[in-house]
């Protein structure tokens, strides 16, 4: 078990290296591939109200003139040790791990990623719970009174769950119970858990259950497919030969087959949220890891958007690792491999 | 703990350890009424075997589900079921439930299937024994290995923290032979317990089955379609056909007097080593019918080689089990007479056996 871990923690080593690669190329080899020169690269940095020579001179002490295995050397090196920054008007410490300077605000990249996570963390982990547990018990649910009205009307609300995009759940939410009813507050609301836990969660409360309502109809689909199959394996007949009650039949028994598959896509999907929940925090202005790509998308922020996807790789791999490891501890038969 | 009484005087009022009459098993399904058991009847004491033979969809499998409560909501069952006084059909499922944990166990045909993949051999054998007695994980535990050595694995106490996957398939099926036994049923079900198991290991555990059953004093119903499975294990022999019996009579009379077509055709199917080779079995032609809609008469008339001697009586009525003569344990369902059924197998067919 133990080796097990060791071995899949080097691998994701591994794999968040050829991410760090990936995300590089595409930032700074791609443009220059397409015709774009390297002064060009700096205009982006700088801004474009200096002169060309000026420029040219900003390119060369950015590094853009240099071969791109030595920028992607020093970017790791800036991982590693840490690097230093000219503004121009003095130099400014990005201390290790740096991921990066934004010439535009002037700042590391790292420490404003940092102060965003908790938004991000706070709206998937929460959605997270609620769609997990709604998800996997209206499936259940559905399976067990498989044909009844419940699992017609479950399962219809499921379809519109993972149909309705939540750009438009999320915008007849907050019509409905923040401006008509006023029983939440409105777009923007967050209160730090630090600050003020019942606030926090009152806050948060209309993006989780809307991120969730999209999540937990397909959970409760994934579920109630995966009950009925479970249920009719011979496991189940000979835990039922037994004379086990039907309830520990079905959590003991069926449901912790069931569960395996899904566990995985959970932690796949909260890996992906947890790197910003772009539309969700876009459409409750929520100020996350989601609103922060889109702005650096919007300000054509390089060094920004190359950390944001890094972050968000960094909690896909981290994601497959946590259910890699879960899924060893669940099912024995993967400890040998 | 809710433990089911058992009355030890109500087993001694002459009935039967567990009779079966008149069982209908039958399910509703989109193409019709599947029938799968209709109008079955035996009886079986304590320390005796009953063999169950048939071919697949005879309803061998469904009349043992059936008598342990598990054939699911979808299934109608009516007639009666009596185990040690008690009349199961209709009993609360709850009530059945606990005799499964207590008095009744059964034996699957896929000891991999069968066990949860999840869960240590060990903690699956004692699982319902946790629930019925009053023990320490501790206790149940030592069980587990007492039982785990009881069917012949080696080093049980380490095996019993093992997966099922770690196992092989014969030390599967007796960690499953292990787990039926936790609770010391006194009715043991065994469904094809060999079917998916190498021969040599088939051979280890009908002895090992037969060994419980002489040290427990179980009734045991043995279901296959291994003719050599009846020889070696069963006192009484019930051969179904298409949810009903066709013959019921005594080991040796099934093997020396058989008095039904269907039989003589699972016999001849059996490949012999003590008689010279033949040029190829002899199977029993044509396929077993659709449980849905069975011919008319005697559901075997369409494979049977005799039919035509019945005056067209198989082709319209419905043969009944009846005793082959008076005060006979022999019955079988069949409308030839006595003497045709004598002169048949002992001019053609005991010959080519």
């Amino acid at each position: 078990m133990f080796s097990y871990i060791v071995r899949r923690l080097v691998a994701a080593v591994f794999l968040l290296l050829a991410v760090s690669l990936i995300t590089f190329m595409i930032f700074f080899l791609v443009p220059r591939l397409a015709g774009a020169s390297a002064d060009d690269l700096a205009a982006r940095y700088v801004g474009k109200t200096l002169g060309a020579e000026q420029i040219h001179e900003q390119a060369v002490k950015l590094g853009f003139t240099d071969p791109l295995y030595v920028q992607y050397g020093t970017f790791l090196k800036g991982l590693v040790v840490g690097a230093d920054y000219d503004t121009g008007v003095g130099t400014d410490h990005c201390s290790a791990p740096c991921l990066g300077y934004s010439y535009q605000s002037q700042t590391p990249v790292l420490p404003e990623l940092l102060d965003r996570l908790p938004v991000t963390l706070s709206l998937a982990l929460g959605a997270g719970v609620i769609w997990l547990i709604a998800g996997v018990s209206t499936g259940v649910l559905s399976a067990l009174r498989r044909g009844t009205f419940f699992d017609r009307a479950a399962m219809t609300v499921a379809l519109a769950g993972v149909s309705l995009p939540i750009f438009f759940t999320a915008g007849l939410s907050l019509v409905l119970f923040s401006y008509t009813l006023h029983i939440f507050p409105g777009g923007g609301s967050y209160t730090p858990i630090t600050e003020n836990p019942a606030k926090w969660a009152y806050d948060l409360t209309l993006p989780w259950v809307t991120l969730a309502f999209l999540f937990a109809a397909g959970y409760a689909r994934l579920t109630r497919a995966g009950m009925l199959e479970t249920m009719g394996e011979d496991y189940v007949r000979t835990a039922r030969a037994k004379g086990l009650p039907e309830r520990t039949v079905v959590s003991k028994h069926a449901l912790r087959s069931t569960l395996t598959p899904i566990l995985t896509i959970f932690g796949l999907d909260l890996g992906v949220l947890l790197g910003g929940a772009v539309l969700t925090e876009t459409a409750f202005s929520l100020p996350g890891l989601g609103s922060y790509a889109i702005q650096a998308i919007d300000r054509n922020d390089l060094p920004k958007l190359l950390g944001v996807t890094l972050v968000i790789a960094f909690f896909v791999v981290l994601a497959n690792l946590v259910v890699d490891v879960l899924y060893a501890v669940v099912d024995p038969r993967v400890r040998l491999g | 703990m809710t433990d089911v009484e058992i009355n030890p005087t109500r087993s001694r009022t002459g009935l039967p350890f567990l009779e079966v009459k008149d069982l209908k098993i039958h399910f509703p399904t989109d193409d019709g009424l599947v029938k799968s058991v209709d109008g079955l009847s035996f009886a079986l004491e304590r320390g005796k075997t009953l063999g169950i033979v048939g071919e697949s969809g005879s309803g061998k499998s469904v009349s043992s589900l059936g008598i342990m409560g598990l054939n699911g909501p979808s299934a109608r069952t009516s007639g009666e079921i009596w185990l040690d006084g008690d009349e199961l059909v209709s009993a609360e499922p709850d009530f059945v439930r606990r005799l499964r944990g207590q008095k009744m166990a059964m034996i699957f045909q896929d000891p991999l299937s069968s066990m949860h993949p999840y869960y240590k051999v060990g903690a699956q054998i004692v699982e319902a024994y946790r629930l019925y007695n009053n023990v320490t994980k501790k206790q149940a535990r030592q069980h587990a290995i007492d039982l785990l050595g009881r069917v012949g694995i080696p080093e049980p106490a380490s095996r019993v923290d093992a997966y099922p996957h770690q196992f092989s398939g014969g030390m599967r099926q007796r960690a499953m032979i292990a787990m039926a036994l936790a609770c010391d049923p006194e009715l043991l079900i065994a469904d094809e317990p060999t079917t998916a198991l190498d021969v040599t290991v088939q051979a280890e555990i009908l002895d090992l089955i037969r060994d419980l059953q002489r040290e427990f004093g179980s009734a045991v119903i043995m279901i296959t379609h291994d003719l050599g499975v009846i020889a070696e294990l069963a006192d009484d022999v019930l051969v179904m056909y298409a949810g009903k019996a066709v013959e019921h009579a005594s080991v040796q009379d099934i093997f020396r007097r058989p008095e039904h077509p269907y039989t003589w055709g699972l016999l001849s199917s059996m490949p012999r080593m003590d008689r010279e080779r033949q040029e190829r079995l002899i199977p029993v032609t044509g396929t077993p019918p659709s449980l849905i809609n069975l011919p008319p008469g005697c559901s075997f008339n369409p494979r049977c080689p005799y039919c035509k001697l019945t005056d067209g009586r198989a082709l319209t009525e419905v043969p009944e089990l009846l005793q082959i003569g008076p005060g006979q344990a022999h019955s079988v369902a069949c409308h030839l007479t006595g003497a045709q059924r004598k002169q048949i197998w002992t001019e053609e067919v005991e010959p080519k056996l």
